[in-house]
């Protein structure tokens, strides 16, 4: 047993960060408002970096490394709040064509889910459904949408089904898209994971600059220990995302679900109570569209419900304990 | 990142569960609570045992009479241990997991061959003698003097949250040596328990137990020989302690704290409520289940903490963390159990069918120390901030 990080696995690690800081600078984040979400050029550049076929076997075009390496690269790409739907059309590469290489943006929905709301709906091309039969695929020109504005994350736009969901052609039996479900659940937790640190070192940062009463507010206890708090969350969570990744690659190691249920909870959790933290420390400022606190807050709202939210989890994980 | 136990870390686990099996059934009844004379041989007792089976020391040096072993066994001993329901380290706490590696660390070479093989044997009990009544959280402003006069200390003062005082022999002493300098007039003695002037006057705790004592010492001549390090230098070899104590010296309070989820979920089958029982409630499903991924979580970090012990030979500050999050989710999880039993939780003792009430009681006034001792949650939260977020300082 040696869970650190490998050399290789830290390379891919400071890979992505360094990606992501030169091509994914918080401007150009902000900017894909415009755009529906998605710079088609820069999600090329994402399919270049593997970001899509991280996973996905050599001899079919992908890199071929496993869900614990994969679960780095999305953490990456939550703390750079990268937007679109990358979990999705993670998964669906070697499913969907083009997924792989960045031609195709793919989306997702679980069928049985009430809200029918579909994330950016202006710009991608296909909608994975995932339901207990299997994962299904529909174009998302073939769907009945009506507008939903505003969105909750001003990068992450929305649109709701004004029809039942089409079947679709499927695309994975239920076994796999069943595997599916709980590797996307630990990838999003990888954002998480992601978004609840970036979040910590924003607060961080601002509480040694800003100064009141003659001094730092950081160096006040009562701001001390809201960030003391936001860094526990964050590292426990490490904790479980990381297993989660492992698991997934290596099942004898525990039960994958309890695994992936440990680091969606707690990955949520983590970036949920972060961001909020983060806007509490930045006072008036952090009420503000101009600081990128809202963003964290808001994305980390989106993805804590995405792939079953933190209720779902705790119900689930009590269930795979103790029955 | 690898998850996998290897073969011998299995077999390792294989052999000590069934000499577990075997061994566990055979100990004599424990004694009562307050006759610390018959504790004291209990525990001790089953530390002989541990030795004698090699089980001893498990990360300890081979030279001193341990095991030599990863610290990977190490989690597997603490595990399988804590599940099997062994006996609690007791009495042998402050020498195995305190005074003990920190003489390893930082004494002489005799001092060393004295007292470690002594400790792994179950010969020798230690207390600590640390905290004072003007001296807890702000530990170095402590006052208990020694000046020198000749081959001796003369120590005079009060030290107090002394654990096993009452049947310790050796007792880890931090005095004031120099009064003009806060953390370099500090040094750490091994003062010996049987010396004349020690007076020792057990306290009684919330759980109305008295394992803690103050000591008072009145002019005890301590042997220069008994001195650990430099004179003046006592502060950085018990930070050295508390870096083992906020290490790895929480794991078998996060397998105690994952044994207890496994037990409130029990609880909660047996209680019964308009004809259902709390554990049909999903609500509280939900709540038992959130702590049981808060715990996964936090297990899976310490395999983490490990593998960087296992790398850089020094547990990191990771140790406040985990301090930080085991104690308020142990605490969460009995105060869960209040609010199930209702008032079943009016005796400590077992209430009807609620078998294990009692014990759940006990334990929510036990856990109240839990954010106290080793450094209270204030403390580690700020040791979280400013030694690993690096924010500026308020003193």
């Amino acid at each position: 047993m040696d869970f650190e990080l490998t050399d290789d696995q830290i390379a891919l690690q400071e890979g992505l960060r360094s990606f992501c800081s030169g091509r994914f600078p918080i401007e150009v984040v902000r900017a894909v408002e415009a755009t529906g979400g998605i710079d088609r050029d820069r999600w090329r550049e994402l399919a270049d970096m593997g970001t899509f076929a991280l996973r996905l076997a050599e001899d079919a075009g992908g890199v071929g490394l496993g869900t614990a390496d994969a679960v780095l690269a999305f953490e990456e790409l939550g703390r750079a709040l990268v937007p679109g739907p990358l979990v999705w059309t993670h998964l669906a590469a070697g499913l969907v064509d083009g997924a792989a290489t960045g031609e195709v943006v793919v989306t997702g929905i679980e069928r049985d889910d009430a809200s029918g709301v579909i994330e950016f709906p202006a710009t991608a091309d296909v909608l994975l459904i995932l339901d207990t039969d299997g994962a299904w695929r529909v174009d998302v020109a073939d769907l009945a949408l009506a507008p939903l504005d505003p969105p909750l994350d001003p990068l992450t736009p929305v649109a709701r089904l004004t029809a039942p969901l089409p079947q679709g052609a499927k695309v994975l039996d239920a076994g796999p898209a069943a595997e599916l479900r709980l590797t996307g659940a630990a990838l999003t937790a990888g954002q998480l994971l992601g978004i609840s640190t970036a979040t910590t070192d924003l607060a961080v940062a601002f509480a040694k600059e800003r100064v009141q009463f003659d001094r730092p507010i950081g160096q006040f206890q009562a701001l001390k220990h809201l960030m003391a708090d936001m860094l526990t969350r964050s590292e426990v969570a490490r904790g479980a995302v990381y297993a989660a990744g492992v698991t997934v690659d290596d099942p004898e190691v525990g039960p994958v679900a309890r695994a992936v249920a440990a680091a969606k909870l707690t990955a949520g959790e983590a970036a949920v109570e972060n961001t909020k933290t983060c806007v509490q420390v930045h006072g008036g400022m952090g009420y503000t569209w101009e600081v990128d606190a809202h963003l964290q807050l808001k994305r980390a709202y989106v993805l804590d419900a995405a792939f079953g939210g933190r209720e779902h989890w705790a119900e689930a994980m009590a269930d795979l304990a103790f029955t | 990142m690898d998850l996998r136990y290897s073969e011998s870390d299995l077999a390792f686990r294989a052999e000590l569960r069934s000499w577990l099996a075997d061994v566990l059934p055979t100990l004599p009844p424990k004694p009562a609570p307050d006759d610390w004379p018959a504790r004291r041989d209990w525990d001790t007792g089953w530390q002989r045992q541990l030795f004698e089976a090699g089980y001893a020391g498990i990360n300890w040096p081979k030279e001193y009479g341990g095991r030599g072993a990863t610290l990977t066994e190490q989690l597997i001993y603490l595990e399988e241990t804590t599940r099997a329901g062994a006996p609690y380290i007791g009495v042998n706490f402050v020498g195995m997991l305190h005074a003990g590696p920190t003489v390893m660390a930082e004494a002489s070479e005799e001092q060393k061959a004295f007292h470690l093989p002594r400790i792994l044997r179950g010969e020798e009990v230690w207390c600590q003698g640390f905290s004072e009544p003007g001296a807890g959280s702000d530990l170095a402003s402590l006052s208990c003097k020694a000046f020198r006069d000749g081959d001796h200390y003369v120590v005079t003062g009060q030290k107090i949250w002394t654990s096993f005082a009452q049947v310790a022999d050796w007792c880890e002493l931090l005095v004031r040596t120099d009064a003009s300098s806060k953390h370099k007039g500090i040094t750490w003695l091994i003062c010996p328990m049987d010396l004349p002037g020690i007076e020792i006057r057990p306290l009684r705790t919330i759980v109305g137990s008295s394992e803690f004592s103050e000591v008072f010492f009145d002019e005890v001549r301590v042997p220069v020989s008994q001195r650990v390090g430099d004179e003046n230098d006592g502060w950085r070899i018990a930070m050295v302690t508390f870096s083992f104590e906020r290490g790895t010296g929480f794991i078998s309070d996060l397998v105690e704290t994952d044994k207890m989820i496994s037990e409130l979920v029990e609880l909660a089958k047996r209680v019964t409520r308009k004809g259902a029982t709390a554990w049909d409630d999903v609500a509280l499903r939900r709540e038992i289940g959130q702590m049981q991924a808060q715990m996964d979580a936090l297990w899976a970090m310490t395999k983490r903490n490990l593998a960087q012990a296992e790398r850089n030979g020094v547990p990191g500050v990771g140790g406040s963390v985990v301090k930080l999050y085991y104690s308020e989710l142990f605490q969460r999880l009995t105060d869960v159990a209040m609010r199930l039993l209702e008032r079943a939780s009016l005796s400590r003792d077992d209430v009807g069918q609620l078998v294990g009430s009692g014990s759940f009681v006990e334990e929510r006034l036990r856990s109240t120390s839990f954010t106290i001792a080793a450094g209270t949650s204030q403390i580690q939260r700020n040791i979280v901030a400013e030694r690993i977020l690096g924010l500026p300082k308020d003193r």
